[in-house]
């Protein structure tokens, strides 16, 4: 897969929006690369840029305030600062969206089929009797049980995972080559949201197409990522395959992260282990590295930003945002033997 | 859908016959004196006052009296105490004066506080929006009778552009028909557009923000298709039933005013005059009338809404 020429290259993005406490740099020189049949997950909490970054990417941040710097290529097309005509080529034919909540991003009184025949002709100029049968073949791919007379439904007749399937289905219906799912399961049950990720793999598989999968949930990155960037404060701080970041990750901040999930297979702790301290203002963040405030291992070189690059020499590809040596991160990660966590900083309350 | 335009067209009946029961109530007893002698109107003799007793059954048991009332009602069997004219005869002579200036208003209202209500909301806080909110609260502030009156003087009198109120029939020239209504449209119409195009626009203003926009953006689609198929239509909901309403009372009343500004010779202008006449068969008749027109509209407003809504249907 590394050989292969990539289908979306980010580089260095910027987005930031005007507001009355200031400017909030929402995204602060992102760069990532995502290739063919490739799952990249940006795994973050809530206000860490990830959705921005995914939205940006589509030119749906629609504020008169965004101020956008950087390049997105896809296909050799940049999508930063393209025309709204060259993007809508791109929208749901090239690059196509799921979005968070399925209740609400279906239209409520149009036609389940006729959402997804709109989408068809309006890249593909098929007749009516084609479209609808395309969107009927659809439907039953994603399993919708008897497609055929659930496609004249309403959205109000669907559950909330059969409307996240429309989702998926309507993103499908173009054949796209980039899948940017925004955090398709957080609104779901466990059951579905096992169910959806299936065909989020399965669609992969059978079609080549590459997943920008944005998430909070770290369970959903080890069913189905293939690389991880870990979002803070509008930053990529670490980024590798989904076994580096699991097994061997360098940044304070995964560690964090990867300490605050309860795990079946290790003792229970009395209190589920948390990150102390909240993460910055997007309007007024510390200087040097973001994650600093926080951090229990802070030292006199955290006040300059760390660039994102590959500290450990035996991993290529992993590259993260601290000063730490490899050697010191791999000794200072271990709360407990062969466990990971982050100790909790003095002064800094949960 | 068919099981719910049943059910609804039942309780049109059920309203109906309240609303006739307490048209009923109102004219012949809550006045707590004889409705025989109001009925006769003034300087009635003892012997009319006596034959009105006997053919509307006042002597007799209230129900008896509901029924006699409604059979003259109904079979237009009335006629006004004041002219001896028949009164269902007058209302059919109205009804197409009053409908053609409801129903032209109507489109006419509609169709411009869309464009304003759509302009308005795509160019919102600018120039061209600030300048449709005040030009909307100038008209929704016009009394239909004084801008009326001003376009009747200026336009009308003065100018000579417009006849000077008057209609002709739509069967015998449809342009002099148009012609004739332009001005009554025109007036009646400002009102509504002033307030529609304000309601319009915080509807598409709150539609625009939501998710499935977004969805259909996400899909490529032009920022037209996005406006009107997935934008308007969910804010039209709204504006519909309203539309429907303020039809049925604009036809059950609220063009009383425009109608005898102009001199329509409308049911409105027929109502009028007969209360001001105390002519009770007519204005009886025309209450029953126009009430009965509310109700049925308030129904198709409702299966319309069940069309547009498709979620409706299953309440």
């Amino acid at each position: 897969m590394s050989d292969t020429q990539p289908l979306l290259s980010v580089e260095d993005l910027h987005v930031s929006f005007a507001t009355e406490e200031g400017v909030v740099k929402a995204v602060d020189g992102v760069s990532f690369d995502l290739r063919a049949g490739e799952v990249l997950a940006v795994v973050g909490e809530s206000g860490s840029g990830k959705s921005v970054t995914a939205m940006t990417l589509m030119g749906l941040t629609r504020s008169p305030n965004a101020r956008f710097e950087g390049t997105a290529r896809f296909k050799g097309t940049e999508l930063i600062g393209a025309s709204e005509d060259d993007l809508r080529q791109l929208r749901g034919a090239e690059i196509a969206m799921i979005f968070q909540d399925p209740m609400t991003s279906l239209n409520p009184v149009q036609r389940i089929g006729a959402q997804i025949v709109e989408q068809i002709q309006t890249h593909g100029g098929l007749p009516d009797a084609q479209a609808r049968e395309r969107a009927v073949e659809l439907l039953e791919k994603v399993g919708i049980p008897r497609a055929r007379e659930r496609v004249d439904s309403y959205p109000f007749e669907f559950s909330g995972g059969m409307r996240q399937r429309v989702m998926i289905a309507l993103a499908l219906s173009c054949d796209p080559s980039v899948l940017i799912a925004d955090e398709p399961t957080t609104a779901l049950d466990v059951t579905i949201q096992a169910q959806i990720l299936e065909r989020i793999r399965r669609l992969r598989e059978e079609t080549n197409a590459a997943v920008i999968l944005v998430t909070h949930d770290l369970g959903v990155v080890a069913d189905i990522a293939d690389r991880i960037a870990v979002m803070y404060a509008g930053r990529i701080v670490e980024q590798g395959t989904l076994d580096e970041i699991f097994y061997d990750p360098q940044h304070p901040y995964t560690w964090g992260l990867l300490g605050s999930i309860t795990r079946v297979d290790r003792p229970r702790p009395e209190r589920l282990p948390a990150i102390a301290g909240l993460p910055p203002s997007l309007a007024d963040r510390p200087e040097g590295c973001h994650f600093r405030p926080r951090c229990p291992h802070e030292f006199a070189k955290c006040s300059e930003v760390p660039p994102l690059e590959v500290r450990a020499t035996d991993m290529p590809r992993h590259a993260d945002r601290c000063w730490l040596s490899a050697e010191q991160k791999r000794a200072l990660r271990e709360v407990r033997p062969g466990e990971i966590g982050l100790h909790g900083k003095e002064g800094v309350s949960v | 859908m068919g099981r719910f335009v049943v059910r609804r067209l039942i309780q049109m009946l059920l309203v109906m016959f309240a609303v006739s029961v307490i048209t009923f109530l109102i004219f012949n007893v809550i006045p707590n004196s004889d409705p025989a002698v109001r009925m006769a109107g003034r300087q009635a003799s003892e012997s009319t006052i006596e034959a009105i007793r006997k053919e509307w059954g006042f002597d007799k048991s209230l129900p008896v009296q509901y029924v006699t009332t409604m059979q003259k009602v109904f079979t237009g069997d009335l006629e006004s105490q004041f002219t001896q004219l028949p009164v269902g005869e007058e209302i059919r002579k109205g009804l197409p004066r009053t409908l053609s200036l409801a129903i032209g208003a109507a489109l006419l209202w509609m169709f411009v506080a869309i464009c304003f209500g759509l302009y308005s909301a795509v160019k919102a806080g600018r120039f061209a929006d600030r300048f449709l909110t005040i030009l909307a609260l100038v008209g929704i502030s016009m009394p239909v009778f004084w801008i009326g009156a001003l376009m009747n003087h200026y336009l009308g009198f003065k100018l000579g552009w417009f006849p000077n109120g008057g209609y002709v029939e739509l069967t015998e020239d449809p342009l002099d028909w148009a012609y004739h209504l332009i001005l009554p449209w025109t007036a009646l119409a400002i009102l509504f557009i002033g307030f529609y195009s304000r309601v319009l626009r915080s509807n598409v203003l709150d539609t625009i923000n939501e998710d499935f926009v977004r969805t259909a953006r996400a899909k490529g689609l032009g920022e037209r298709q996005i406006m009107v198929r997935h934008v308007l239509r969910n804010s039209m909901i709204p504006i519909v039933t309203l539309w429907g309403l303020d039809f049925g009372a604009v036809v059950g009343g609220g063009a009383i005013l425009t109608e005898t500004v102009f001199d329509l010779q409308g049911v409105g202008q027929y109502a009028a005059e007969s209360i001001g006449q105390l002519d009770v068969p007519p204005v009886l008749a025309t209450t029953m009338f126009l009430a009965f027109f509310v109700v049925l509209m308030n129904a198709i407003v409702d299966i319309l809404y069940a069309y547009l809504d498709p979620r409706i249907r299953l309440l």
